[in-house]
C-alpha cells in the first residue's frame, strides 16, 4: 500500500511537471464555445469573434485599441453615389496551406453567407448589398449578388443603399474570406481540422468539443514576423467562478469575463488585472407599446422612466460595474453624439411628482392600481435590478409581476409579445448608430417594444439613404431623439466590457467593441 | 445464462422505444425553440434553419425521420455545434465521463465499504459516531459547495492542483473533481455498508459461523462481506450510469469535456438531437449496467442462478 501510494505521488509530481512550464501561448478563457470555425455558421458572439478573428482577416481588421485598419485590403474607394466600392487585395496574403487569398475568396465567402441552404444567422448584416436580402429569401440566384471579383487581387461591392460603414462591417467575421479551393472540394467539411486553412494570424491545430480549441501561428500570415505568439489556447470556462480562479493560478492569461458583483474584491486584490470600460452595449428593458397593454400609453412610458433611478440600479445593484445610461445608442459609438431621454436626470422628488400626475391622468390611482408583469431571464444579476426596479415603481402604486424563464423561453415569449416591461440588452455588431436604431423599426424582429412610429421609421429611411456621412449623422441622431421623447424603451445602462488580463502582457487595449487579436498580444518572459 | 442476456436485451428494446418517444415529443412541447435566444432572427433566416434542420415538417414526419436515421446509427448533427455530429459529442464526451465517474466510484468503494465495514463492527462507539458523521456530512454538504472550496484552497492558495480544465485527463487535473464527485458516493455507500452488514451480522449463518469456532477475522471476510455487500451491488448499477453521465455540475465547476454538460447545455440551447442522442444513450448505459449488476448477483449470492 505504501509503495502504491509513493508511485501515485510520484506520477503525479512528473505529470504535473509541464504545468510550471511557461511557453508564448497564450491561454484565454471564453464562456462559450464558437458553432462551428465557418463564420457563415456562426451567431456571432463575443467568443466567435475571439476564436474567428485570430483564424481569419477580413477586408479591414482591427487595431489593439478597436479602430479599424486595412486588412488583406491594402485600400479602398467609393463611388460618388456610394453604392460601389473597390477593394484592392494584398498580394502577399495566403491561406496557411501556402495558396493565395484571392477577390474569388471573398466572393464565394459572401454568397455562402446568404446562401438560404447554409442558413447563416448573420446573413442579414450584409443585406446592404445589392440583391442580398432576396438571395436570402430564396428569390433570386447566387450569382446575382452585389459583388465580385474584377481580377485576383481587386474586389468591387454594389450596394442598394449607401452603407458609409461599410469598412467597418467588412471586419465583422461574417465577412471573412473562405478558401474557395477547399469549400469547392470538401463542401462544409472544409472546416475539419484536416481540410481547413486560415488566412489569419494563427491557424486552428486541435478542437476538443466542451474543453480547448489550439491555435497555433500561420507562418503564411502577411504580418507573422510581427507576431510575436507561439499559439493561442481558447479554454471554454461556462462558470465565471472557475474563470476567476484559473485566472488567479496562473492556468490562464485572460478572462474574457467576470462576476459584476465580484468587481469591489477584483478592484481590491487583483487590480492591475481587472479590465472594466464601456462597451457598445446596451441594457434595457422593452416596454410594451402594442395595443392592450398599459404600457401603450406614452404617458405611463414616461411615468416607468422617470421613476427608474438608473444610477442607482448602477451603484447599488452592479457595484459600479457599468454607466447608467438614459439612450439606446452608447457613448462612444463613431461619428455620433450622445442622445438623452427627456426629462429622467432631474431631481428625484420632481421626477416621481410628475410621474405620479402622469398615471393619474392615464387613469391609474389607488382605487385604480396598475398591474404589470416583468419578464427576464433567470440570472441573479437580472432578478436584483428586476427587484430594485420594482421597487422603485412601488410608490408610483405600480405592481409588478415578476416572470422568469430561461434565455430561449425568454425570448421566445416576449418576441410573441407577452410581457408589459421586458429585459433585453443589445451589443454592438459593428460600431454604428444604426445597428442600435435599426431594433427599433417597425417590423424589425428585434423590436421587442413593438414600437411603431412613421416619423423614427422615416428618419431611419432617409439616413440609410444619405451618402453624406454628416447628415446622415444627424438623421440618425434626430430618430433617436425621436424614440427616447416616445419613451419607447426604457434604456438602464451601458454595459461594460469586463476582462482579466494577465498584467505581464503587452499589447491588450481596452476597446469600445471588446475585441482583442491575439497578434497584437506578447507574453514578456 | 446466454439466453438470459438475450432475453434481457431483447425486454430493453420496448423500453428504449418508449424512452426515446417520449423524450422526443416531450422536448418539442417544450416552450422555447433551438434558435429563440437574444437576437431575435429575421423571419427568412429563421425560415432557412428550420428548413435546414428540417424543423418546418410535421411532428410525426420528423420522428420518423429521427427513427430512421437513428436506426442505421445516425443521431443527426447538432444544432448548436455545427463542426460536430451528435455521434461525434458522444464519442468525444463519454471516455471523459466514464474515466471521471469510474475513478470516483472506484474511490467511493474503496473508502466507503472499509468505513462501513468499521461502523458496523464498532456499532454505537465513538468510531461509528465519528464515520457516520462524517458520512452524514458527506451527503448532507452538495459537491456545488465543496468543489468550488477545494478548487480555492488546492488550487488557487495552496497552488498544488489545477482549478480546471481536463488537459488530456492528465492526474493533476483529475484529481479534485474525482474526490469532489467520490464525496458524496463514499457516504452513500458507508451508511448502506454499515447497515446490511448489520443485518448480516444478526443472521444465523453467521452465529453457526461464531459457533463453528471461526474467529471473527474469518467470520467478516469470508461469510458476511459478500452477502453484506448486495445491497451496494444493487445501488451500483444506476449509480454507475448516473454518475458517468450526470456528473454536470462538477464538469460545469471544473471545466470538464465530459458528456453531462452536453446533456445540460443541450436542453437549455434546445439542441433537440443532442439531448435524443444523450438520452438515448443514458437509456442503453441504464439497461446494460442493470444487467451487468444482476449477473454479478450470482458471484455474491449462492441463491441466485442464471440457468438455461
Amino acid at each position: 500500500m505504501k509503495r502504491l501510494v509513493s508511485g501515485c505521488m510520484a506520477a503525479a509530481l512528473v505529470w504535473s511537471l509541464p504545468l510550471t512550464v511557461h511557453a508564448a501561448t497564450l491561454d484565454i478563457g471564453i464562456y462559450g464555445e464558437p458553432a462551428s470555425l465557418d463564420a457563415a455558421r456562426v451567431t456571432g458572439a463575443v467568443y466567435d469573434n475571439d476564436v474567428l478573428g485570430d483564424l481569419f482577416e477580413g477586408l479591414v481588421t482591427l487595431a489593439p485599441d478597436g479602430d479599424y485598419q486595412p486588412g488583406v485590403a491594402t485600400d479602398w474607394s467609393v463611388s460618388d453615389d456610394g453604392l460601389t466600392w473597390t477593394f484592392n487585395l494584398r498580394e502577399d496574403a495566403r491561406w496557411s496551406d501556402g495558396e493565395p487569398v484571392t477577390a474569388e475568396d471573398f466572393v464565394l465567402a459572401f454568397q455562402r453567407a446568404l446562401d438560404p441552404s447554409i442558413a447563416s444567422i448573420y446573413a442579414n448584416l450584409l443585406y446592404p448589398l445589392d440583391n442580398a436580402a432576396a438571395i436570402n429569401r430564396g428569390e433570386a440566384e447566387l450569382d446575382t449578388l452585389g459583388v465580385h471579383a474584377a481580377n485576383d487581387h481587386r474586389l468591387e461591392v454594389t450596394l442598394e443603399q449607401p452603407t458609409p460603414y461599410l469598412p467597418t462591417l467588412m471586419a465583422h467575421i461574417i465577412a471573412a474570406p473562405v478558401p474557395a479551393h477547399l469549400v469547392r472540394e470538401h463542401g462544409n467539411d472544409w472546416t475539419q481540422l484536416s481540410n481547413i486553412a486560415s488566412n489569419g494570424a494563427f491557424m486552428p491545430s486541435r478542437w476538443v468539443s466542451h474543453d480547448h480549441i489550439e491555435a497555433v501561428k500561420n507562418p503564411q500570415f502577411h504580418d507573422a514576423d510581427s507576431v510575436t505568439l507561439d499559439g493561442v489556447n481558447y479554454h471554454l470556462v461556462e462558470d465565471l467562478n472557475t474563470g476567476l480562479s484559473r485566472f488567479r493560478s496562473g492556468n490562464l492569461d485572460v478572462m474574457r469575463d467576470f462576476d459584476a458583483s465580484r468587481y469591489q474584491w477584483l478592484k481590491d486584490n487583483l487590480s492591475d488585472a481587472v479590465h472594466l470600460h464601456n462597451q457598445l452595449s446596451t441594457y434595457y428593458y422593452a416596454l410594451n407599446n402594442r395595443e392592450g397593454h398599459p404600457t401603450s400609453d406614452v404617458r405611463v412610458r414616461e411615468a416607468l422612466n422617470l421613476a427608474l433611478r438608473r444610477d442607482i440600479i448602477v451603484e447599488k445593484v452592479l457595484q459600479g460595474a457599468a454607466n447608467a445610461t438614459s439612450s439606446l445608442v452608447p457613448d462612444g459609438t463613431a461619428h455620433y453624439e450622445m442622445q438623452t431621454m427627456p426629462g429622467v436626470e432631474g431631481d428625484i422628488d420632481a421626477r416621481m411628482d410628475r410621474a405620479k400626475t402622469l398615471l393619474k391622468e392615464a387613469g391609474y390611482g389607488p382605487e385604480h392600481p396598475l398591474d404589470l408583469r416583468l419578464r427576464f431571464n433567470s440570472r441573479d444579476d437580472h432578478r436584483r435590478i428586476a427587484v430594485a426596479a420594482a421597487a422603485m415603481w412601488k410608490p408610483l402604486g405600480i405592481n409588478i409581476e415578476m416572470v422568469n424563464a430561461e434565455a430561449n423561453v425568454h425570448y421566445a415569449e416576449i418576441a410573441r409579445g407577452d410581457f408589459d416591461i421586458a429585459r433585453a440588452s443589445w451589443v454592438a455588431d459593428f460600431d454604428d448608430a444604426s445597428n442600435f436604431l435599426g431594433i427599433l423599426a417597425s417590423g424589425n424582429t428585434k423590436n421587442y417594444s413593438g414600437y411603431k412610429s412613421a416619423e423614427f421609421d422615416d428618419l431611419l429611411a432617409q439616413a440609410t439613404a444619405e451618402a453624406d456621412p454628416d447628415e446622415r449623422r444627424e438623421l440618425l441622431e434626430q430618430a433617436e431623439r425621436q424614440a427616447l421623447g416616445d419613451y419607447a424603451m426604457a434604456p438602464i445602462y451601458a454595459d461594460a466590457a469586463r476582462n482579466l488580463v494577465n498584467p505581464d502582457m503587452s499589447g491588450w487595449e481596452d476597446n469600445a467593441i471588446n475585441r482583442h487579436l491575439s497578434r497584437w498580444i506578447s507574453i514578456n518572459p | 445464462m446466454l439466453s438470459y442476456i438475450a432475453k434481457r436485451l431483447a425486454m430493453a428494446i420496448p423500453t428504449l422505444l418508449i424512452v426515446i418517444t417520449a423524450s422526443f415529443f416531450l422536448m418539442r412541447v417544450a416552450p422555447g425553440g433551438p434558435f429563440d435566444g437574444e437576437r431575435q432572427l429575421p423571419p427568412e433566416i429563421e425560415a432557412n434553419l428550420m428548413a435546414a434542420y428540417h424543423l418546418d415538417e410535421p411532428l410525426p414526419m420528423q420522428y420518423l425521420r429521427y427513427m430512421g436515421n437513428l436506426l442505421q446509427g445516425d443521431f443527426g448533427p447538432s444544432f448548436k455545434y455545427k463542426d460536430f455530429s451528435v455521434t461525434d459529442l458522444i464519442a468525444q464526451g463519454f471516455p471523459v465521463s466514464l474515466e471521471l465517474g469510474g475513478l470516483a466510484i472506484l474511490l467511493a468503494l474503496l473508502l466507503g465499504i472499509p468505513m462501513g465495514v468499521m461502523a458496523a463492527l464498532k456499532r454505537n462507539t465513538t468510531v461509528d459516531y465519528l464515520l457516520m458523521g462524517t458520512a452524514l456530512g458527506g451527503i448532507a454538504v452538495p459537491n456545488f459547495v465543496i468543489a468550488p472550496l477545494m478548487a480555492l484552497f488546492f488550487g488557487v492558495i495552496l497552488g498544488w492542483l489545477p482549478v480546471g480544465g481536463w488537459n488530456g485527463g492528465a492526474l493533476p487535473n483529475l484529481v479534485l473533481p474525482v474526490v469532489a464527485l467520490a464525496i458524496q458516493q463514499i457516504a452513500y455507500i458507508a451508511r448502506m455498508m454499515r447497515a446490511s452488514m448489520i443485518e448480516v451480522l444478526g443472521s444465523h449463518f453467521i452465529r453457526t459461523a461464531r459457533a463453528k469456532g471461526l474467529n471473527e477475522r474469518q467470520v467478516i471476510w469470508r461469510h458476511a462481506l459478500r452477502p453484506a455487500m448486495l445491497p451496494v451491488l444493487s445501488y451500483l448499477g444506476p449509480a454507475i450510469a448516473g454518475i458517468i453521465t450526470g456528473s454536470v455540475v462538477i464538469e460545469q465547476i471544473f471545466g470538464l469535456p465530459g458528456i453531462g454538460r452536453y446533456f445540460v447545455q443541450g436542453a437549455l440551447n434546445r439542441d433537440y438531437t443532442l439531448v435524443m442522442g444523450t438520452v438515448v444513450f443514458y437509456g442503453i448505459l441504464i439497461v446494460l449496467m442493470n444487467l451487468i449488476v444482476d449477473l454479478l448477483y450470482s458471484l455474491f449470492d449462492p441463491q441466485i442462478r442464471y440457468d438455461d
